[in-house]
């Protein structure tokens, strides 16, 4: 069994241009770089729209938009950056690493994820549409609880809140076939010799993602479905006044949308421990029980939705067993830190561009993870329920761990996407930028929270005023400091140095192929024979690759 | 002979497209479950819930009709399996003959499931029980329509030369869609006709 059959595949390909990125194309690299430069508009877009908020928020007195259109913009900030920049973000660097990090030659059903993809521009292009529409866009925040989502002020049938809920229908859809993409993949294509524990922590970490998806967001979908025909068809499921029930809502809700969280953590979770190995020099401590903390961290998802629902008229039993389940989240995550820290410990750290932001996403990842059991507490849930304590909490984890992980991959992988280095100093600039803005920007809503300051709210008691002011300078920051990044990647992807195969040494099936690699990765596909972390020691990856 | 380096299962499914697709089919399966999973969690609740379930004039839902279509919807599932195994054993007319059996069968519990929405006195707006009533059936109705229209493609499909001597995956997967929209009917008979 020893005579594996190898084709070399040599077909006559165009090369890969600009133009590529805007194609039917179904190989896995064009498109997670597609999924990768479109979520990036978004980050942009929701950016802006989060600007906005902090222009509004820098005085007291609401003045700079109609109280209508604060609505809108934080309904469509939380919606454009949880469906437009951070699954599409997380889902462009799984497409592009995982047929690599595998030894695969593509994805298991290539134009399932074409498709995939292509739905993420029509979600877009509805959602900043519905700015034209009479009514404007949807105004109900980007949970949508109903009645305040049925209100639909304009009784047009094609409202803001309509286009919203087929909007995220179409997204639900797209990740769905992309789930299925993924798992089958992992499942049947790695390479031989890759056992489950020979496999990379960001690949189980994407199963593990992925997983929550087809298990979780059905319920939203079914849950969105009964909404749409509410507010369209003028059903009874949510309405009280027609006898319906608005809690159920938020049930079907949050048994997806608070494992969503774990589907955008647990990939950068993975960058984490990806990257912190390669610049600490070490092995990954602990690698096999990291690797299946994801999948613990994926189990225990399905049993903790209701701690966003204590404030809710939820029972006094239901919220005891959803504190302790909550609470029980902080083993898997607190064992990914201390391995973190663990392999870090005593290493010889290079602190290039990826290691600062993998390292500053790790610390504030903590900081979240803390506020976060707070929150998962009854008592200090009521206190801080609906203020800016939890939007700080979860801006830790959204901006702090996931953006800060993304931007460590982006870099990392660069040179192995575009076959270009990109400008140290500039990075490192973007990292100071972003790091000082997180924190400016974030940390001063939790003692907004603490004394009282309601979320979504356009307008607050002048003694509130001093760290709103912090807050929003910190939010202009934040989007400056997007700039040296613009202007590193494609300045560097156009004229950048040459880049070699492996530019970190870094040990992986991805970095035995040339920079960028080929259309179909491997002529050979490789034979694993060794663990991916073995930094230190001198056992090759595979027995004939590299 | 050295299978630790190199498990064979590996190496033959990297190249195993139609197992990859199967494989791929019954994810996609047990994640449609879930919708349903939500649907009926939902229905539960509303009806352990709900103070005035029924709406006035409404007495409840016959049985008789609906438990008839349950039995020839449950049935096609053995039909649409010999239908199978007369293709696997290359017999084209007889697939044929017991494909178009299920087709006639399904049609029927659509038509019936028409009669029965037609004869009802509440609709889609009537209350929560209206409701989850038209939600379940329908959503489940449009189930049954897509596996008939997946069998008649199937039927159409057999009349090309050849083409089914490569492999059998759409039949396959067919059957096996069908299979699961029948295992749903009968968990939303017993929730919504039985359990009155």
């Amino acid at each position: 069994m020893t005579n594996i059959v190898i084709e070399p595949i040599h077909h006559e390909h165009p090369p890969t241009t600009w133009r590529t990125y805007f194609t039917f194309s179904t190989d896995h690299k064009v498109i997670g770089i597609q999924y990768l430069v479109t979520a990036f508009v978004f980050l942009m877009l929701g950016g802006i729209f989060a600007m906005i908020m902090r222009g509004e928020l820098i005085t007291p007195e609401s003045d700079l938009v109609d109280r209508n259109v604060y609505n809108a913009l934080f309904t469509m900030h939380g919606t454009i950056m949880l469906f437009g920049w951070t699954f599409p973000a997380l889902a462009g660097l799984a497409n592009y690493l995982v047929p690599l990090m595998i030894g695969a030659r593509d994805m298991a059903f290539p134009r399932l994820n074409a498709a995939a993809f292509w739905m993420v521009p029509v979600v877009g292009i509805l959602l900043m549409g519905s700015f034209l529409l009479p009514g404007g866009p949807a105004q109900a925040g980007w949970w949508s609880y109903p009645p305040v989502s049925l209100q639909n002020p304009s009784h047009e049938l094609i409202s803001g809140q309509s286009v919203w809920l087929v909007a995220v229908a179409i997204s639900g859809v797209s990740s769905i076939m992309g789930a299925v993409n993924f798992v089958t993949t992992i499942i049947r294509m790695r390479a031989p010799g890759m056992t489950p524990f020979k496999t990379p922590v960001f690949v189980w970490a994407v199963f593990s993602a992925q997983i929550i998806q087809l298990f979780g967001l059905p319920a939203l979908t079914a849950g969105a479905v009964m909404l749409l025909l509410d507010l369209t068809a003028g059903t009874a499921f949510f309405d009280p006044a027609k006898g319906g029930n608005p809690i159920f809502y938020q049930h079907f809700f949050w048994f997806y949308s608070h494992p969503a969280v774990y589907v955008i953590a647990l990939p950068v979770f993975g960058i984490f421990s990806e990257l912190l190995p390669v610049y600490a020099r070490k092995p990954l401590f602990g690698y096999r029980i990291v690797a299946v903390s994801s999948l613990m961290i994926s189990a225990l998802s399905a049993l903790v939705w209701v701690h966003h629902m204590f404030a809710s008229g939820t029972p006094g039993w239901m919220r005891m067993f959803f504190m302790a389940t909550t609470m029980c989240v902080a083993v898997p995550t607190g064992i990914k830190v201390f391995a973190w820290v663990a392999t870090v410990w005593g290493g010889k750290l290079r602190l290039d561009t990826p290691m600062l932001f993998a390292l500053s996403g790790v610390v504030m990842f903590v900081f979240a993870g803390i506020t976060g059991i707070m929150l998962g507490a009854v008592p200090i849930d009521i206190h801080v329920n609906n203020t800016y304590f939890v939007v700080g909490h979860f801006h830790y984890i959204l901006y702090g761990t996931v953006t800060m992980g993304i931007y460590a991959a982006i870099y990392h992988w660069f040179p192995k996407m575009t076959g270009r280095m990109y400008s140290e100093g500039l990075g490192k600039l973007h990292f100071v930028l972003a790091f000082i803005g997180t924190n400016l920007n974030f940390l001063p809503m939790h003692p907004l929270g603490l004394q009282g300051m309601l979320r979504r709210v356009s307008s607050y008691a002048p003694e509130y005023a001093f760290w709103n002011v912090i807050a929003s300078l910190g939010g202009f920051l934040l989007g400056m400091s997007t700039l040296p990044f613009i202007l590193n990647i494609v300045g560097s992807w156009v004229q950048g140095n040459k880049a070699p195969a492996n530019p970190w040494r870094a040990i992986g099936l991805e970095w035995l192929v040339s920079s960028p690699p080929p259309v179909e990765n491997f002529d050979e596909i490789p034979i694993v024979i060794s663990e991916p972390y073995g930094y230190g020691k001198s056992e090759p990856l595979t027995s004939n690759l590299g | 002979m050295d299978t630790s380096l190199n498990p064979p299962h590996t190496t033959e499914a990297t190249h195993d497209e139609a197992g990859n697709s199967m494989f791929g089919f019954i994810v996609f399966l047990i994640s449609e479950s879930v919708i349903f999973l939500s649907f009926f969690a939902g229905y539960i609740g509303y009806k352990l819930m709900t103070p005035n379930w029924l709406p006035p004039g409404v007495e409840g839902l016959e049985v008789r009709d609906p438990a008839i279509n349950t039995v020839i919807l449950v049935s096609s599932s053995f039909v649409i399996y010999i239908a199978e195994r007369y293709l696997h054993s290359k017999n084209l007319w007889g697939f044929r003959f017991f494909l178009l059996a299920t087709i006639l069968m399904g049609t029927y519990f659509l038509y019936g499931q028409a009669v029965e929405w037609q004869s009802l006195k509440f609709g889609f707006t009537s209350g929560v029980f209206g409701g989850t009533f038209y939600l379940l059936t329908g959503f489940h109705g449009l189930h049954v329509f897509t596996g008939v229209f997946l069998q008649t493609t199937m039927l159409l499909r057999s009349f090309i030369p050849g083409n089914y001597d490569s492999g059998e995956f759409g039949v396959e997967a067919t059957g096996l869609f069908w299979h699961f929209v029948d295992v749903i009917w009968i968990i939303l008979f017993v929730l919504i006709y039985v359990w009155q």
